[in-house]
Formats: C-alpha cells, structure tokens, sequence
C-alpha cells in the first residue's frame, strides 16, 4: 500500500476539489462535536461553580438538626420539633475531641428599617463562633463579641446586599442604626461578599444579631431546647465522618435513647450536599450528551452519504488508477482516509464551534464553561470514529471495483 | 530470450442466461520484444476481451498467459495490479486522464502506486513528457488540452514507468486523422525506441503503421500477417 502521507495528500485534494460539498458534510460533524463540547463544558462550568459555593459555606461543617428527619408518614421534618438542649450543645463543643466551634443559627425573614429605606432581610440568630465555622470575615468593623451575646445586645453584623439596599451605594454602613420590630440595632460589621450558595440564594442579604438577643426580640424568652440549626465544624475535612459519629453517640447517651429507638435528630455534611447535587448535575449532562452524540452519528450517516456519492461519481478515476496499478487497498484507504479527514477536521471544528459558543453564550446566561482537555481528546477521537466507521462501507464498495467496468462507466 | 507476451489456448467464457458465449476461444499467441502489433477485427470479434485481458484487467476462464516469463493467468487482484504497474503501459480510446490534474500530475500517477518518492517521480515524468514532446504543457489540465495533447500526455503516462509492454485500445478513436497520424507516428518512434505495442484498431489505415497484423472473429485469430509498416513504405 501506498505511504500514509500520500494517501493524506491524495485525500486532501480530492477534498479541496469540492470544498462547499465537503463543508456541509462536515457541518453535520461540526455541529455534532460542537454539542457534545458545549454541554460538557456548561455542565462541568455548573458543577464546579456548585462545588465552590458549597466550599464557601465551609468544607468541613456538619450541620445538626432537632427532631427526626426520617420515620413514618405524620412526623415532622428535621427540626419541627426541638430536642438538642443547650447542655447538648455545650457537651458536643467540650466533650467531642473531632469538634473545631459549634453554632446555633436561627433564621426569619423580616422587614429592616433603615433612614431612608425598608428592606425584607434574612434575619440570622447566631454567635460569633458561627463566622468562624463559615470561613466569613468581616470587610469592615467587627462582628458582634461574646459579651454582646451575653447581654443581649442589639448590635448586627451585615451582609453586603443588604447594606446597599438599606443604605444606597457607597454609604458605610457602620455605626448606622437600623430597626427590627421598633427595636434599634447598631451596625458594628460589614461582613465579606460571600456569594450566591449551591441553592442560589444571595448569602450577602442578610443581617446578622447575637442568638440572645433574636431570642428576646423574635421569639419572646429563652427556653430549654436550642431552636434552628446547629452548624459544627470539624477540626478538618476528613474529620467530618467521626464528627457525625460522635455526635450521634453523644446525643442518643444524654437523649437515653434505647438501641430500639430512632435518633431525635440528624445531621448532614456539605460533602453529602456536593456530591448530591453534583451528581443531579452529572445525569442531566450526561443525558444531554447522550443527545449530542445522536447528532454527531447523523453527521457520520452524512460522511457516509457523501462518501457513497463521491465513489460512484469517481467511479472511473478509480478505473484509471486501477489501470495504472493501484491495488484494492489503495484504493480503500484513499476513501477510508476521505471520510476521516472529513470528520476529524469535523472535530476539530466542532471543538472550535463548542468553545466559541460557549463564550459568546455562557455569559448572557451567566453559566460558566470549563471545557477539559479530556473530553476534548474524546470529542476528536469520536468523531475520528465515527468517520472510520462511516467511511468503511463506501471505500469498500470502491475497492472492489471491477477495474474494466469502472473504466468504461459514464 | 522467449517471447514476452506467450498466449496458450487461451478462453474466456461468460455466463449468460441458459448457456455459455465464448467471447475468446484457442487462441495461441507469441508477441516477442520490440514488435508493434495491430489488432483488428469487427465490432464482437473478441478484440476488446482480448485486450482487457493481455492488460491483466481480466483473468481468462482456461489456457495460459506468460507475461515475461511468468504466469499472469489466475493471479489475484492485488498480484493483477502489481502486474499493471510493473508491465504495462495503457493507452485508451477516450484518454482517460484524470480530470483538473495537470499534465505532470497524470503521468505520475503509475509512479505513485510504484511507491517512488516524489522528487524522482517529478522528474520522471517531466522526462516523459519531453519524449511525447509536451514538457511545455506539463502545468495544464486537461481540459486545456487539445485531443491529441491529452492523448500524447496518456502515452507520456503509459511509459513513464518504463514498461515492457505499451497497450493501446484504439488510440486514435476519438482523433480527427491528422491528429491520429501524429499519434501514430509517436507510436512508431517509440516502437522503433525498442518498447513494444499492441493496439486495437477498426480503420485499416491505422492498422496499416504495425509490422504485424491480427484479424480476429468470434474470438478467435482468423489471420496473422506480418507487413512493411506505413512509415518504412513512405520512406
């Protein structure tokens, strides 16, 4: 057979004979690859982005809820019905050796009054510890101390969405009062922009006051049982297994819950959420490329299509080349190495197309692409595939032709 | 040395319907090196069967075919085409050159399935077209061509491999006369070169320019005469 780089030549120019002819073929592969990159990319951008505000929420927090979460139909779910005391508390951040901070957090929406306007705000009970747990510093100022959660303070730390819709741009909001339920509250920290979280909710509006004090104003009197959530930290990610062990240990022994018996709360980690949403992200790529790679084999029927014309239309060139010695095998990788062309330039067009539009898309929807390297190798080999596969049948059908009918065809 | 083309009760039998046709029967046949061979015979005589299958386009159905001393009869289609490439040269009736390939790039052709690197099939096939006298055309396509251009750029093609046989199927078929005299003294020339030519004619004036001439009907040879060639008489 003749040398590869000949065949190539050969292919080449035969390409180049019908260059819109082998721009359409091509199309179908272009368009194919194209999705397959596209969605990959978006997918993977999504994913990604999910796994990082996950992570901006803390990568290694377990959260802890009151009541059951799982059981027969007619109970509550998690933390409709309180049972972590505030001892419980206090022994899981003293007793528990996996155990970095704890933080209770109770949540309200509420109307926030400032000067000039009212803002509807996420209104979070918590203690200091729970900037720490989160990983979230103040920009400015600082957050509410110990000693305010003492006494009942009315400072609040405030996130950055909020403050500009209470304040306008460019106002500080430090020192300023706000008012919540006729009570005045002092600004005493701005805290970092934080982001949108894995549920898309704007972390930033929110304001934040000492547990105590959201305990006096919004819920009237202290009581046994810690209300919200319990955000725990572990001292490192790879902790956060024996975290939820100890915990659950813990809480059934100071709960004197039997081995027949339920656990009165549960907990769950953020690897848990990540690995849950980002495998919702994965089945819905997949699927999506499962539709793209759809396309890309109608594009390989197209290679297959155009190869047929092209043999029948060549059909004495092929009598020619027969004539002047070239054997089955020349021939069939002439075609074979026409369908390839076609669909490996295909691909790596389609490469091109996914990534261009990629770009000019993604961002009017404010997706963000991470197209891999992988998946770019696959793309190309794929369609490489495809045009092999595609290409065989026709290049055969040209090899075996009969030299004299091929010469005397019109 | 024997005789280059050696033909031994050589047939072809098609299958047709309810029985069999001999397009080619008996035919015994010696054509040494260096001879310039006309075949004729009416349209059905078996002249084409016969041609397609001293080009090694065809395996015969019985008999024997040396070709240079070797057994070409049931070869393979790959062992065929190697044959092709190696042995002979064609000429055809209609060119058959490849179209919007220029002149050089046609005659390279045999050379590329040859596997000879390109520099020396340039040069090569630069040299043949200096002998059919069309070096200056060697960058034309051959729709730029005149016939007997395009016919002289096929016979550059049939002997740039140097082979020892030069086949050609009514070479002047589709030539005005003065064009196909041309074509035919270039034949002669490269005859009298030492390269031998069997080709198929109708018109007893084309004919007229081989030293030997065969008649063919219903396939089988009817007559072989040996005559002064056209040229050597006008001379």
């Amino acid at each position: 057979m003749i040398s590869p780089g000949e065949t190539l030549r050969l292919a080449g120019r035969a390409l180049r004979r019908n260059k819109l002819r082998s721009f359409l073929t091509t199309l179908g592969i272009i368009i194919g690859v194209g999705a397959v990159i596209f969605i990959q990319s978006i997918g993977e951008g999504a994913k990604s982005r999910v796994r990082a505000q996950i992570e901006s929420a803390g990568t290694n927090i377990v959260m802890l809820f009151s009541g059951a979460s799982q059981g027969p139909g007619g109970r509550g779910g998690a933390g409709s019905q309180p049972t972590i005391t505030w001892e419980d508390l206090r022994a899981i951040q003293t007793e528990l050796p996996s155990v970095a901070a704890v933080a209770p957090q109770i949540n309200s929406s509420q109307p926030v009054i400032s000067e000039t306007n009212t803002w509807n705000t996420q209104i979070t009970g918590t203690t200091p510890d729970y900037f720490v747990i989160r990983n979230w510093p103040v920009a400015n100022g600082s957050l509410f101390t110990a000693s305010d959660q003492a006494s009942a303070a009315k400072t609040a730390v405030i996130g950055q969405t909020a403050a500009e819709n209470l304040f306008g741009p460019g106002v500080d909001p430090l020192g300023q009062i706000v008012r919540i339920r006729d009570a005045p509250f002092t600004i005493v920290g701005v805290l970092e922009r934080k982001g949108q979280n894995a549920m898309g909710v704007d972390q930033d509006d929110g304001l934040f006051i000492p547990l105590s004090t959201f305990q006096t104003r919004m819920q009237r009197g202290l009581g046994k049982f810690v209300p919200g959530r319990i955000s725990i930290s572990a001292v490192s990610p790879e902790a956060i297994p024996r975290v939820r062990q100890e915990v659950q240990q813990l809480l059934r022994e100071r709960h004197r819950l039997g081995p027949d018996e339920e656990d009165d709360f549960s907990t769950s980690s953020m690897a848990e959420m990540t690995s849950m949403l980002t495998s919702t992200q994965d089945t819905m790529t997949l699927l999506l490329s499962a539709i793209a790679l759809v396309s890309l084999v109608v594009g390989g029927i197209g290679v297959m299509n155009i190869m047929l014309v092209s043999v029948t239309e060549r059909t004495r060139e092929i009598g020619i080349r027969m004539a002047v010695g070239a054997q089955p095998g020349d021939i069939m990788m002439q075609f074979l190495v026409e369908a390839l062309v076609l669909s490996a330039v295909g691909g790596a067009l389609g490469v091109i197309f996914g990534v261009g539009l990629g770009q000019v898309i993604a961002p009017k929807f404010g997706w963000t692409m991470e197209t891999k390297t992988q998946i770019v190798f696959i793309s190309l080999a794929v369609s490489a595939g495809v045009g092999i596969i595609f290409g065989l049948y026709p290049a055969r059908k040209a090899s075996r032709l009969d030299p004299i009918d091929a010469l005397r065809y019109e | 040395m024997s005789a280059l083309i050696q033909l031994r009760d050589l047939a072809k039998v098609y299958q047709s319907g309810d029985g069999e046709f001999a397009a080619l029967h008996d035919v015994n046949l010696g054509i040494e090196r260096g001879e310039f061979v006309a075949i004729t015979g009416s349209s059905g005589s078996g002249k084409s069967t016969l041609m397609n299958l001293l080009g090694c386009l065809d395996s015969p159905t019985r008999g024997s075919y040396l070709l240079a001393d070797r057994d070409v009869a049931q070869l393979s289609r790959i062992e065929l085409a190697k044959v092709r490439n190696e042995f002979i040269g064609f000429v055809f009736q209609n060119f058959n050159l490849l179209s919007r390939t220029t002149a050089a790039e046609n005659v390279e052709l045999p050379l590329i399935y040859a596997r000879v690197p390109p520099a020396e099939r340039h040069r090569r096939a630069r040299e043949a077209l200096e002998r059919v006298g069309l070096a200056h055309r060697a960058g034309h396509t051959p729709s730029q061509l005149s016939g007997g251009q395009q016919q002289r750029v096929a016979i550059a093609r049939a002997l740039v491999t140097q082979p020892p046989l030069i086949l050609a199927d009514e070479p002047t078929g589709n030539l005005d006369s003065a064009t196909s005299v041309e074509i035919m003294k270039l034949l002669t020339q490269l005859q009298s070169q030492g390269m031998t030519i069997v080709f198929v004619t109708h018109e007893p004036d084309i004919a007229a320019y081989a030293a030997r001439k065969l008649l063919l009907k219903d396939g089988a040879i009817i007559s072989d005469l040996r005559q002064q060639p056209a040229l050597e008489k006008a001379s």
